[in-house]
């Protein structure tokens, strides 16, 4: 326990745990990205790609309590470290300028975390805990992005969503030791192009599921 | 020729941040009038101390050394910016010419709870110190200086050990860091020597014993925010926090 404790007392050792979740946050978004996606086939195409999701049972309940495992460890360590980074300096700057380094993404990153925490939990009540008696999971869908405020909200938190991982990606790169002149402009490419897929993938659903 | 030389002077309001005392609490305005865009930054500091001086006043206190920008002594915050404006230069290589007739400059100390304030923009930066002291160094017995060369190592290696040797420890990069985090600071010291060979054997221990330093003595957590690269005054970049985190990584895992 102690070379497990040693290493994740540390500012880097919490960093990293940042990373690793933050890593599967992406892989798990990637795939509920392309899950979704169906929803452009039509109401029989979702439902039957969340019948086929629903056939793996067991394995579904194992990834959903890995999930909720990672949310709980990344939310909880990126709270130690907010906290402490804002302990690391008691008296702030009367004049405080950017030297050019911080982004939006990086000077937002506990607060968006913070928003998508909750949205989390928002969307989860509205479709996870749905009562789905009767209904299928694409009436459910409908049903909710028939109110325009469900819509706003959603394509809002898929913008702050965009955000956090503008800085995220790279970031995690970097907290991993994966720095060399050679990829890492290439992997700041992708953080980029990654937050725009995320922000417009997710974020068109809304629209798209309103306008059939 | 009096005209050029009243060109070449400018006037300026400063607001310096000065120590809590029975007639001050927080910033004091001085004006800087009749100043030659020739001085330094420090140059400056020096002649409102000598009116300050003559004034019966006490003069405000400031760290300093070489004047070269080589010695990392000196150092403050002007309009928010570590060292000033201009990139990769300390406080006395900042130039006069850099500012325009009329500008009001707030200049304040570092702030980390890391770094306590000893007076006015004086503050103890001795925890960097103490993260060399935990481990930033190498255990040899001293004698006869080796030959040169006797170790072979590859000319790249050692301009990137260089580029990271050249950290002068002023600070700034805790002072602009958004967490007040040391990274740039400890990645920049245990690149130098990791990427040696005279800085292997004790490369796992080392890089243990400066983090927790480091952690102990209450620096922020780096957040990759990039703004210690943008100010340092040697242009020491984020590789080495990367370079640092991979040794911890290597340290934990082999």
């Amino acid at each position: 326990m102690s070379w497990f404790t040693n290493t994740f007392k540390t500012s880097i050792g919490k960093k990293l745990i940042m990373a690793v979740t933050g890593l599967s946050f992406i892989c798990f978004l990637m795939a509920h990205l392309a899950g979704n996606l169906t929803l452009y086939g039509g109401e029989n195409a979702f439902n039957s790609y969340v019948e086929r999701l629903h056939t793996f049972g067991p394995v579904i309940t194992i990834v959903e309590l890995g999930l909720l495992f990672l949310v709980i460890t990344h939310v909880l360590t990126g709270s130690i470290l907010f906290y402490q980074n804002i302990l690391a300096r008691p008296i702030r700057y009367k004049v405080y300028k950017s030297a050019g380094g911080r982004s939006l993404g990086s000077a937002t990153m506990p607060y968006s975390g913070f928003i998508i925490l909750a949205f989390i939990i928002f969307h989860l009540i509205n479709f996870h805990f749905a009562d789905k008696t009767g209904t299928t999971i694409f009436q459910i869908v409908a049903k909710a992005f028939a109110n325009p405020l469900y819509i706003v909200i959603y394509i809002a938190a898929m913008i702050v969503l965009a955000i956090h991982i503008s800085h995220a990606f790279w970031s995690l790169f970097q907290t991993i030791g994966a720095d060399h002149p050679k990829y890492t402009p290439l992997i700041r490419i992708a953080g980029i192009v990654i937050s725009l897929i995320f922000g417009v993938g997710f974020g068109f659903l809304p629209v798209y599921v309103s306008l059939i | 020729m009096t005209s050029t030389t009243d060109k070449k002077n400018i006037n300026l309001t400063l607001k310096i941040w000065r120590q809590k005392g029975p007639d001050n609490n927080g910033l004091e305005t001085y004006y800087a009038d009749d100043i030659s865009t020739d001085m330094s930054f420090l140059e400056m500091i020096d002649v409102i101390n000598e009116r300050l001086t003559l004034e019966g006043k006490d003069p405000v206190a400031f760290d300093h050394d070489c004047r070269e920008g080589i010695c990392g002594m000196c150092g403050a915050m002007i309009n928010g910016r570590a060292h000033g404006p201009e990139k990769g230069t300390t406080l006395c290589q900042l130039h006069m010419r850099h500012f325009a007739d009329g500008d009001t400059l707030v200049i304040e100390p570092w702030r980390s709870r890391a770094f306590k304030i000893i007076k006015d923009l004086v503050v103890d930066r001795s925890p960097l110190d103490k993260i060399i002291q935990a481990g930033g160094y190498i255990s040899v017995n001293a004698g006869g200086a080796p030959d040169a060369n006797a170790i072979p190592i590859p000319q790249e290696t050692a301009e990137t050990a260089m580029d990271a040797a050249t950290c002068i420890g002023c600070g700034a990069c805790v002072a602009s860091c958004p967490n007040a985090s040391a990274m740039l600071f400890v990645g920049a010291k245990i690149s130098h020597l990791a990427l040696l060979p005279q800085g292997k054997p004790e490369a796992m221990l080392r890089v243990m014993d400066m983090v927790n330093e480091m952690d102990r003595l209450c620096f922020g957590n780096c957040a990759n925010h990039r703004e210690c690269e943008a100010e340092c005054p040697k242009e020491i970049s984020i590789t080495n926090i990367a370079r640092l985190n991979r040794e911890f990584i290597k340290s934990r895992l082999f």
